[in-house]
C-alpha cells in the first residue's frame, strides 16, 4: 500500500503545458502570484480568474487533480475567512449576539478566500506539469544567479533530487521496520495522540540509523562515479530553450503589461 | 604491463576517542602484494572482514594506503591529481543496489558518471545507449529504478561505471543481496564485458560457484593475500580451504568426497558438466564400485 505513494503531484499528459521548460513555468506562476495579489478591483480579479481558466484549459489535467491540492487546506481557509469576516472594523452590515459583519469585513473575507485558492490552483498547474526532476533541475538554472552570491545552489538541488530519488525506498523500509515491530507486539493504532506520538519512537531510531547508513553508502558510490560538485559537470539533458518557450515568454510579457496598463487606467 | 600493481599495501583503520587519542589500531591490508594483467578476470576471496572489501575501496582510491603503494594503470593511487583518473580507469560497483543509484530514472542514473567527468552532451547520450545494451538493460531506459528488480538494479550500476569507459571495473560483492536469478544475470553481464569488451574484471564475493569461470583466484585472510592460482590450482586443496572454513563449489565437495571414497576421479573438478563427464568415462571404462 506504501509503495503507491506518487511523489509531487505529477500528471503525465502531452500539452503545451508539459513541454514548456519549467524555467517559463516558474517564471509564469511567479507572474501569476504577484498580479493575483494586486488584483484591487473586481474587473481585474476577472481577468485573472480568464487567464487561470485558459491556463487550466491549456494543461489537459483534468480539473478535479487541482481541486484536490485544495483539500488539506480547507480548514486554514475557513478560519483565515471568519477571521477577515467577524474582526475587521468597519461600517457594520449585520450584528448578532457579539458577533458583527462590516462591510470591509465582506469583502476582506472574500477577497482572501478566493485569493488563497486561485494562488493554490495556479501553483498546482505547476507542479501538475512538471516532473520533479525538471523542476529541480530549473530551480538550480533560474536560481543560478545566487551562486555568486554564495548560496551553493547545485548542491542544493542535488540534495532534493536525490531526496526524491530515496523517498519511496525509505517509506517501505518504514513499512518494513512497522512490520517487524508489530510481529513483536508493537501498537501503532490504538491510544491518544501522545501515546501514538510515543509509540513512533522504536520505528524513528531505526530508521534514522539506515538512513544514515544508506547515505554514507551513497556518499561512496557518487564518489566512485567521479561526483565532485558541480564544477566542470555537463547535462545529459541540459535545458534548453525552444521556440514555444520564447512565445511562452512573450504571452507573460504581454499579460504582464496588459494587466498594469489595465491597473492604472482603471 | 599490469594494470593493478600492489606493493606491501597495508591500510590500519584508527580508532580515536574524544582527545583523539588513538585508542585501537585494526590492521585491516596486511602487506599485500599482487598484480594484475589487463583483460584477466580476477576473483577475490574471503571471509567478512578479510579485507577485501578494503582492498577494493583502495583500487577506486576511496581509501588510500598508510603504507605501500598502489598504481593503478601506471598511476599511484595516493597522488591526489590522479584520483579522479583512477576512478575514471578503474569503476567500482558495490553490494547494495539501492544505495548507489542516484536518479530517480534509469538512463539519468547511467549518466551520472559520465556528467561528473564533463563529457559532452551527445557523446553521453550515445554512452548511456551503448551501455545500457551491454547490460541487456536498454529496455527498461525510461523506468524508475525502484520498479526493477535487485538484478536489474545492479545492472543498470554496472552500465553507469560503463559509460565512464574504464579499463577495469571492480565489483565489491555485487551478488550478496540477490535472488539466484538476479545473480546470474549479473555475472553473465560482467563476463560478456570482460570477453567481449576486453574489460579487467575484479569480482569480490564469497560464493565459491561465482569463481570457477575466472583466470585467476586471490584468497584473502585476516587482511593478507593467503592463496593465489587459477581456480584449479585454489580449489584443488580442498581440506585446507575447509581448515580455512571456506567453502568450495558444491561439485567439487561431491567429486572431493567421492575421490575420498576409492572413485579415481581427477583432482579438482569444478563444473557440473565436467563431474558427468568424468563419472559416464569411468562407467564405460567399465569400473565398478567396490570391486
Amino acid at each position: 500500500m506504501l509503495r503507491d505513494i506518487t511523489l509531487g503531484q505529477y500528471y503525465p499528459a502531452n500539452s503545451v503545458l508539459h513541454s514548456l521548460d519549467p524555467r517559463v513555468k516558474l517564471f509564469g506562476t511567479l507572474i501569476f502570484i504577484i498580479t493575483l495579489f494586486s488584483a484591487s478591483n473586481v474587473i481585474l480579479f476577472a481577468a485573472v480568474i480568464c487567464v487561470l481558466i485558459g491556463i487550466i484549459k491549456l494543461s489537459h489535467v483534468p480539473f478535479s487533480f487541482m481541486v484536490k491540492g485544495l483539500r488539506s487546506i480547507v480548514v486554514l481557509l475557513i478560519i483565515a475567512g471568519l477571521f477577515n469576516l467577524f474582526l475587521t472594523p468597519g461600517k457594520t452590515l449585520v450584528s448578532f449576539w457579539i458577533f458583527s459583519i462590516s462591510d470591509v469585513g465582506l469583502k476582506n473575507a472574500v477577497l482572501m478566500t478566493s485569493r488563497m485558492i486561485l494562488l493554490i490552483i495556479g501553483t498546482s498547474i505547476m507542479t501538475l506539469t512538471t516532473t520533479p526532476n525538471q523542476l529541480t533541475d530549473g530551480l538550480e538554472k533560474s536560481l543560478g544567479f545566487m551562486k555568486k552570491a554564495g548560496v551553493p545552489v547545485h548542491e542544493i538541488s542535488m540534495m532534493m533530487s536525490i531526496a526524491l530519488r530515496f523517498i519511496p525506498i525509505l517509506i517501505e523500509e518504514t513499512d518494513k521496520i512497522m512490520k517487524a515491530q508489530m510481529a513483536r507486539g508493537a501498537d501503532f493504532e490504538s491510544g491518544g495522540l501522545i501515546k501514538k506520538a510515543k509509540n513512533m519512537v522504536p520505528l524513528l531510531v531505526p530508521l534514522f540509523v539506515s538512513a544514515f547508513r544508506r547515505a554514507n553508502d551513497l556518499s561512496f558510490a557518487m564518489e566512485a562515479r567521479c561526483y565532485n560538485g558541480g564544477e566542470g559537470r555537463t547535462k545529459m539533458r541540459p535545458l534548453k530553450y525552444t521556440s514555444l518557450d520564447q512565445r511562452a515568454y512573450i504571452c507573460i510579457a504581454i499579460y504582464l503589461i496588459v494587466f498594469y496598463s489595465a491597473k492604472v487606467i482603471l | 604491463m599490469s594494470i593493478i600493481k600492489s606493493k606491501e599495501l597495508v591500510h590500519e583503520y584508527i580508532r580515536r576517542d574524544e582527545e583523539g587519542n588513538v585508542e585501537s589500531i585494526q590492521v585491516a591490508l596486511d602487506h599485500v602484494n599482487l598484480n594484475v594483467e589487463p583483460g584477466q578476470f580476477i576473483s577475490i576471496l574471503g571471509h567478512n572482514g578479510s579485507g577485501k572489501s578494503t582492498f577494493a575501496k583502495h583500487i577506486n582510491a576511496l581509501l588510500t594506503p598508510s603504507e605501500g603503494t598502489l598504481i593503478v594503470d601506471g598511476m599511484n593511487t595516493s597522488d591526489d591529481e590522479f584520483t579522479f583518473a583512477v576512478r575514471q580507469t578503474a569503476g567500482m560497483v558495490f553490494q547494495n543496489p539501492d544505495n548507489q543509484i542516484i536518479a530517480s530514472v534509469v538512463d539519468e542514473d547511467v549518466a551520472f558518471g559520465p556528467e561528473n567527468i564533463g563529457v559532452p552532451t551527445e557523446e553521453i547520450i550515445k554512452r548511456v545507449e551503448k551501455s545500457l545494451k551491454m547490460v541487456g538493460m536498454h529496455k527498461y531506459k525510461n523506468h524508475s529504478p525502484n520498479k526493477l528488480s535487485g538484478g536489474q538494479k545492479q545492472r543498470v550500476a554496472i552500465a553507469g561505471v560503463m559509460a565512464m569507459e574504464p579499463k577495469c571495473i571492480i565489483l565489491d560483492e555485487p551478488t550478496a543481496m540477490l535472488d539466484p536469478d538476479g545473480r546470474k544475470d549479473v555475472l553473465q553481464a560482467v563476463h560478456t564485458l570482460n570477453k567481449e569488451k576486453g574489460i579487467t574484471v575484479i569480482l569480490i564475493t564469497h560464493y565459491m560457484e561465482e569463481v570457477v569461470d575466472s583466470d585467476y583466484v586471490f584468497v584473502m585472510e585476516k587482511g593478507k593475500v593467503f592463496m593465489e592460482g587459477t581456480p584449479r590450482e585454489i580449489f584443488k586443496d580442498v581440506e585446507l580451504l575447509k581448515e580455512h572454513s571456506l567453502d568450495v563449489p558444491q561439485v567439487t565437495l561431491l567429486a572431493h568426497e567421492l575421490r575420498k571414497e576409492g572413485l579415481p576421479l581427477p583432482e579438482c573438478i569444478l563444473t557440473r558438466e565436467e563431474l558427468v563427464s568424468e563419472l559416464v568415462k569411468l562407467k564405460n571404462g567399465g569400473y565398478v564400485y567396490g570391486r
